[in-house]
């Protein structure tokens, strides 16, 4: 199964379609509930980073059996320090974002937390693409 | 404890999401900041925030959160509480701070 969603940036009102999109599926399909919540949030926060950062993006859902497999691309300003952003505590938010509450400098750690792989490539001044894989078969 | 109990004991008042007041509550979780919730917050803690916009409820709904609490009177976004109806997840009011809404809740369910 494939799915595709845009996302535009600053357009929070919609921030959350994808993840709320994906965790309807991922019910339906049965997959265990940890795992649906772990994705959930993952997906949820790449989300708000490009509303919150890029001008445009769009995110590709594969479900196969075995895993989900989601890429995160926007065109935006890029990460000029990838392992800096990954750190906890680390933002570039603007004060209207961080006013919203979100720009904490938590969402990079919180997808990686939440996912069993996780690739981040950026080029300042032309995007961000970010893949995350996990796995469905319920361990344990 | 249901979300209706809450509402009777605490004196708060019942925004939008009246369809989910039979939620079960499993604990509470207090914060602003949209990613801690998301990422420590569990299914069926009641949510006390001062947040008041749209993706309070996305998180709320995503989380399978039993209900959120905002507090010092503060006016919940119309787009927010009319996602609450389709959640069917109470959003509830309280003039009083967060500090003292979260004692009085956690004498509750301790």
């Amino acid at each position: 199964m494939q799915f595709e969603y845009k996302i535009q940036g600053g357009d929070f009102a919609n921030a959350g379609t994808a993840s709320s999109n994906v965790k309807k599926v991922l019910k339906q399909i049965n997959v265990d509930a940890k795992i649906i919540k772990r994705i959930v949030v993952a997906l949820y926060e790449a989300e708000i980073n490009v509303c919150a950062h890029a001008f445009l993006g769009k995110v590709m859902v594969n479900i196969t059996p075995e895993k989900i497999e989601i890429d995160v691309i926007d065109k935006g300003p890029g990460i000029q320090n990838i392992d800096l952003a990954m750190e906890e505590g680390f933002s570039t938010a603007s004060p209207a974002v961080r006013e919203m509450g979100f720009g904490a400098g938590m969402g990079l750690p919180n997808i990686k937390r939440n996912t069993d792989e996780m690739q981040i490539e950026s080029e300042v001044n032309k995007g961000t693409s970010l893949r995350f894989v996990n796995y469905l078969i319920s361990s344990i | 404890m249901k979300v209706q109990e809450i509402v009777n004991t605490l004196g708060l008042t019942i925004a939008a999401g009246k369809s989910g007041l039979n939620r079960e509550i499993t604990g509470g979780y207090v914060s602003d900041l949209l990613s801690d919730v998301m990422g420590r917050a569990s299914e069926g803690e009641v949510w006390i925030t001062l947040q008041t916009h749209k993706n309070v409820m996305a998180i709320a709904s995503l989380k399978e959160l039993a209900a959120i609490i905002i507090v010092q009177g503060l006016k919940p976004d119309a787009d927010l509480l009319k996602q609450a109806e389709g959640e069917e997840i109470p959003v509830l009011i309280t003039d009083k701070s967060t500090f003292e809404i979260t004692g009085l809740l956690f004498n509750l369910l301790k």
